[in-house]
């Protein structure tokens, strides 16, 4: 940091050492998980989830596939920030700071991976199977 | 409130010496529900989504596990009832984060930090977000009972 004034040397400055950029994204994220969670609760209430048939043609189509990946980058995005938050006010000490981080990446990037993935495995070829 | 301080002067809040408050506990359990949302809530997800393109026989596995297995061992009947637990408390996590939210972006206008109002929409965080969940589930019980 600059030798500003007093202001100046924290504007910006959270636990995180840097600011608004996450707010903001956290808060575009939640209203994306506002309109695509929701409307993923209302459906599983709505689908005989114990009809693996049903919930594979519900799954496989266009619009829900599209609707479904969406929201895996919405949440595991959110969830991200949110955790890495968590992170920075309860885990103390740089080695384990860190590697609480490193794991978190790991989890949000990965399990967003393997969630996309698997929507376009059920897209592509669950359809037909059913 | 803390202490042995007999000398009258104020003292500096901590966590342990805070009375709750309706707006402190909404705080607190957004964090709460959210990071429970974020690992329990994820990884189920990503568990059914797993099992949905693995084909009828794993999403049987996975139902039979979560749900409800009928040759039930005691090791499923334990993870029935753990099941029903956890989706129980992730639909009242969802809708209280969900709540807990709406008010955060009320919050982020501006509006709604007078003493009164913020007691007020703290406690409705909660309330509606235990209403919502027993409506779901007396939804989907009652669902269960008429086949």
């Amino acid at each position: 940091m600059g030798n500003g004034t007093r202001l100046g040397r924290v504007r910006g400055l959270g636990s995180s050492h840097h600011g608004s950029h996450h707010w903001l994204q956290q808060r575009m994220t939640a209203l994306g998980n506002l309109l695509l969670v929701t409307w993923f609760v209302v459906s599983l209430i709505r689908l005989p989830l114990g009809d693996h048939g049903a919930v594979l043609r519900w799954a496989s189509n266009p619009t829900v596939a599209l609707g479904l990946i969406l929201m895996v980058v919405s949440v595991f995005w959110h969830l991200r920030l949110g955790l890495q938050v968590m992170i920075e006010d309860y885990v103390h000490g740089e080695a384990t700071r860190l590697l609480s981080i490193v794991l978190l990446n790991f989890y949000a990037v990965g399990g967003a991976a393997y969630g996309i993935f698997t929507i376009a495995r059920i897209a592509f070829s669950g359809g037909a199977a059913a | 409130m803390a202490g042995n301080d007999t000398s009258g002067r104020p003292l500096s809040p901590h966590l342990q010496v805070y009375k709750w408050a309706p707006s402190m506990a909404v705080s607190i359990f957004h964090r709460i529900t959210g990071d429970g949302l974020a690992i329990l809530g994820g990884l189920m997800f990503l568990w059914w989504l797993g099992a949905i393109a693995s084909g009828p026989d794993a999403y049987a596995a996975f139902v039979a596990c979560v749900w409800h297995d009928p040759d039930a061992g005691t090791f499923h009947m334990i993870t029935n009832i753990l099941g029903k637990v956890v989706l129980i408390g992730l639909t009242w996590a969802f809708f209280q984060h969900l709540f807990s939210g709406l008010r955060h972006f009320v919050l982020d206008t501006g509006a709604g930090y007078e003493l009164k109002t913020n007691r007020l929409w703290s406690i409705l965080v909660f309330v509606g977000a235990i209403f919502a969940t027993a409506m779901v589930w007396l939804y989907i019980f009652a669902e269960a009972l008429n086949g």
